[in-house]
């Protein structure tokens, strides 16, 4: 008797959408800032495994690279740097649950009203196999001003951060 | 998952989520790290237009990547001045800061 076998690409799915949801259920809810970023590691993690699902192969290694090995780190040195070295445990306690509650609640209502009740013209195009030089032309034709405004503005920020944070010349 | 909805309902639930930190927390970088999924919910949104809409080009990897970028040095200058702030008030609460307040 043949076994029914599952479709495992949906049931990856719904998985990944429970790490996801879950672990970013923990990062806006746990007391101790340090499980927070973990968990965000996870939130981020999952979120590339999205993208491979959305055949986004380049979006999914540049997650990886600089959400999870830049700016992962930088929050964690970030809530490392801002907190007595002799607290134990670093907490952060949520203010304002009822409103937080209200708000978000009523913020996710009016997306998934707008979703259910959208008719979206969805086709199925044939996924396009070379992402990476399809960007490529793309960065260095149809939007080659914005990437070079936007590599100035990281070199600004770059600067400006490193000018904000350090100490000040007697 | 050859649906659109899966992924727009995701990516409000991470939205809303990053608007509850946002609300909720007093640490300066929780608030950044509730930020920090607002983006990637509209990351996700991107890419998944991208995939299921009228497109034949990959511009919304391109808008994603410009994301991402954009990410990295808000994340940056954002730590710089949470760090500014716990030398000057040795705190990160952001209601401590209200030396401007008139």
């Amino acid at each position: 008797m043949p076994f029914p076998i599952p479709d495992l690409g949906l049931l990856l799915f719904v998985g990944l959408c429970g790490l996801i949801i879950g672990s970013a259920f923990m990062v806006v809810t746990s007391p101790n800032l340090v499980h927070s970023a973990v968990s965000l590691l996870f939130t981020l993690f999952g979120i590339a495994a999205i993208y491979i699902y959305l055949y986004a192969d380049f979006i999914a290694a540049t997650q990886v690279v600089i959400y999870v090995g830049g700016i992962l780190v930088l929050i964690i040195f970030g809530v490392m740097l801002t907190n007595k070295i002799d607290n134990a445990t670093i907490t952060s306690k949520t203010h304002n649950q009822i409103p937080g509650i209200v708000f978000s609640a009523l913020l996710l209502m009016m997306q998934l009203y707008a979703i259910f009740n959208t008719n979206w013209l969805v086709n199925e195009n044939p996924p396009i196999d070379n992402t990476i030089m399809e960007i490529g032309k793309l960065l260095l034709g149809k939007y080659l001003l914005p990437f070079e405004v936007v590599s100035i503005l990281l070199l600004a920020a770059l600067i400006g951060a490193a000018m904000l944070s350090r100490k000040k010349a007697e | 998952m050859n649906y659109l909805e899966p992924y727009l309902i995701l990516s409000s639930i991470l939205f809303s989520m990053g608007i509850y930190a946002v609300i909720t927390r007093k640490n300066a970088v929780a608030i950044l790290m509730g930020i920090e999924l607002i983006l990637n919910s509209c990351n996700i949104n991107f890419v998944a237009f991208n995939r299921f809409g009228n497109f034949s080009t990959l511009d919304g990897h391109v808008f994603t990547m410009f994301v991402i970028v954009l990410a990295a040095a808000e994340a940056a200058v954002a730590l710089a001045i949470i760090i500014n702030l716990f030398k000057n008030i040795g705190t990160v609460d952001v209601d401590q800061a209200k030396e401007m307040k008139g």
